[in-house]
């Protein structure tokens, strides 16, 4: 029955990739106290939190039940700066842009930086994002000295690793299940320029950039490939960056740059990604003249495809699938064999990166572990293409590898204890949290991932 | 959910011995379809059915117990149903009306209380049924309601009269019901397929453009991944039926006197 007294209007929510919608009521807390409110109000249909909708698939939605928009729980305070460093504590719904607006003009930044600023630091922290630096700093949890959690139960609570591990490391990749953050204190690094300084190789097979991507890591904080799988023999392209200094580039001013010009994507009635036009693209992207050496600034080099906005349009209405695994270090031929199977996918892998992570964290449902990571762009809609990702999933289960919750729209409730086989004690801290099964989602229904979801 | 890749993870049936609607399962399976819920007033034939959904792949299958004249049952029976597919998989991504009962006469041969009955199991009982899972589909804010009608309802000879009235009323019922779910997350689509050669129909004579369980199953596909709201099964009946609505009913009396 609808549930005409929830709270919020009824809108149609999907994730970023613009697959599988469900209708929920979605309710904009502005404070902690309105948010306590709001999940006190929660029918059987549970509530979530929901950042700037960036996962990829169902993880911020919650089909007839309560979306939490916490982007009103904003807000950034003073940079900290202590003996061991610094420290900035700012609301669970502020973005990274945000952010690094206030940071980057005093010379600091945020230690680790996903493929796109426009996410929440409470998103940033439910799926324990990461960056190109993750083999030397890990994944974003590692920097965040605390944060407050509004639980189930309406207690609201400071979490740092000594005071609670447990709840700690639940709630960091915990997908937004064991509670709302409302606030996280983060740590800081110091920059003396806003630019990286950026080293491209082109390579010519998987093997080659796979060996440029290790050499890389040794010499560079960050790394990333670039692969074109939609023709050739898997050629790529590498970029190693360290922030550059002031040696670097002596002019470069902490202040704002110039605003760049941002160009949007319309509403498309089909999509414009198909095997020609991503042949296309990818040799213009692969033959552009790029200097082997050239200063970027950050936003550009880390968060490239920020530059375009709306850009899952080009995917037309049938929107797109990210499939993002992670292989442990040792289980290169299993990354042989599943970037091979890709290349002959029934959809084009429109955009492939692959990267190197260093140790994973202690986290149950945390995506890093130590070794490699793929992600791949492709057009969702092909019935065929769901079969083909089943068996990825299991070569991936079998190699003790795991795919990311945050990207994920499709995969099975079977594997997912495969993946992450901390699933069960994952289970014992969300029951703990949140005893009624408040919080759920459509990808926690789907995934079976609380006790409650199958409810 | 329904699958970005178009398929539904998790299916009710209510009907779950009509023959369409196990055509209809199995293309459901071969795309990906891993769990049922069936319901159907015959025990040993839902089993059977049941049986041949987990022989053909499906992953869990549920039967319950559903008398589409048992209207006052109907809330909580579909209630139930979908707390079973909630168990076994998820929520109901895809939930099917599918029984039906057909005249066993022509109309001023029939009993006046087998019509009735006819009425009651093909409009009463899919208005209440569907309603019922409408507002599960609704409280969960996505899924696709199917309804099984029939080309019958665009005009009714004698010869089966209570039964094309009663799909008359249905679809009246259908397309008002969508448009009270816009915003709701929910689809509807209606199938309306002409003379299908199914157990309901085996013991009478064939019609124009019959057709095969399996090819309104296909065809029932492709219109949920086109977005159809209502699928014409043969699709000729598009055309077919605007036609046979407004052709002279000298015209229509010797058509149906010819069957």
């Amino acid at each position: 029955m609808t549930n005409l007294d929830a709270p919020g209007s009824r809108r149609r929510l999907t994730g970023w990739g613009r697959t599988v919608p469900s209708v929920a009521h979605v309710a904009r807390p502005g404070s902690p106290e309105a948010l306590e409110t709001l999940v006190a109000t929660a029918s059987a249909r549970g509530a979530t939190a929901r950042g700037l909708g960036r996962a990829y698939g169902d993880a911020a939605q919650n089909g007839g039940g309560i979306v939490l928009d916490c982007t009103a729980l904003d807000g950034i305070g003073a940079i900290d700066v202590g003996a061991g460093g610094a420290t900035i504590t700012v609301g669970g719904g502020t973005s990274l842009e945000a952010i690094l607006r206030a940071v980057l003009p005093a010379g600091w930044c945020l230690p680790v930086l996903p493929g796109t600023r426009h996410v929440t630091v409470g998103g940033a922290i439910a799926a324990d994002v990461h960056g190109k630096n993750h083999h030397r700093v890990g994944a974003f949890s590692a920097h965040v000295e605390a944060f407050t959690l509004h639980a189930a139960t309406g207690e609201r609570r400071t979490v740092t690793r000594a005071s609670d591990p447990v709840l700690f490391e639940a709630t960091t990749g915990g997908m937004g299940l064991t509670g709302v953050i409302i606030d996280a204190t983060l740590c800081l690094v110091p920059i003396e320029t806003r630019l990286m300084r950026v080293t491209t190789m082109h390579t010519a097979d998987l093997d080659a950039t796979m060996r440029a991507l290790a050499d890389a890591d040794g010499g560079h904080a960050y790394s990333v490939a670039w692969l074109d799988l939609a023709s050739g023999r898997g050629r790529g392209m590498v970029g190693a960056a360290d922030h550059a200094t002031r040696a670097d580039a002596p002019d470069a001013s902490l202040e704002a740059a110039p605003r760049a010009l941002r160009l949007t994507t319309p509403p498309l009635p089909v999509s414009v990604v198909n095997r020609a036009t991503v042949r296309v693209f990818n040799e213009a992207w692969f033959r552009r003249p790029v200097p082997r050496e050239a200063l970027q600034p950050i936003e550009s080099y880390l968060a490239p495809l920020d530059a375009l906005d709306a850009w899952p349009r080009l995917y037309g209405p049938g929107g797109l699938l990210q499939y993002q695994c992670a292989l442990p270090a040792g289980e290169e031929p299993a990354l042989r064999a599943i970037v091979e199977a890709i290349r002959h996918a029934p959809t084009v892998p429109a955009l492939a990166v692959l990267k190197r992570f260093g140790p994973g964290s202690d986290a149950p449902l945390s995506f890093p572990l130590e070794g490699w990571t793929l992600a791949v762009d492709f057009p969702a809609g092909h019935a065929a293409l769901g079969a083909f990702l089943d068996t990825l999933d299991e070569r991936v289960a079998a190699a003790g590898g795991r795919v990311y919750l945050a990207k994920d729209a499709r995969m099975r409730a079977e594997i997912v204890p495969l993946m992450y086989p901390r699933l069960d004690e994952w289970r014992e801290t969300q029951s703990r949290m949140d005893p009624r099964g408040i919080f759920t989602s459509d990808l926690d229904r789907r995934l079976h991932l609380t006790r409650g979801s199958q409810a | 959910m329904t699958s970005p890749l178009g398929h539904p993870r998790t299916v009710l049936i209510l009907g779950g011995g009509s023959d369409i609607a196990f055509a209809i399962a199995r293309a459901l399976i071969a795309r990906g379809t891993g769990a049922f819920v069936l319901a159907g007033r015959h025990p040993d034939v839902i089993e059977a059915r049941a049986a041949a959904l987990r022989a053909a792949g499906a992953t869990a299958v549920e039967v319950a117990a559903f008398d589409a004249e048992q209207i006052d049952a109907h809330e909580a029976i579909v209630a139930q149903a979908f707390q079973r597919a909630r168990a076994i998989s998820g929520d109901v991504d895809l939930a099917l009306i599918a029984f039906g009962l057909i005249d066993e006469a022509s109309v001023l041969d029939e009993t006046p209380a087998a019509a009735g009955h006819v009425a009651m199991v093909n409009f009463a009982g899919a208005v209440s049924s569907g309603l019922a899972v409408a507002q599960q589909l609704s409280a969960q804010g996505h899924g696709t309601l199917v309804v099984l009608s029939s080309l019958a309802g665009q005009r009714s000879r004698p010869s089966i009269l209570p039964y094309g009235a009663a799909k008359a009323g249905l679809d009246a019922f259908t397309s008002g019901l969508e448009e009270a779910l816009r915003g709701s997350g929910v689809r509807v689509v209606s199938v309306r397929p002409g003379w299908v050669r199914t157990r309901m129909t085996a013991n009478r004579r064939s019609a124009p453009f019959a057709t095969s369980p399996e090819r309104v199953a296909s065809d029932v596909l492709r219109g949920l991944d086109r977005g159809d709201r209502v699928v014409w099964t043969p699709r000729l009946l598009r055309l077919v039926a605007p036609i046979l609505r407004l052709m002279p009913r000298g015209v229509f009396r010797l058509l149906a006197r010819s069957r």
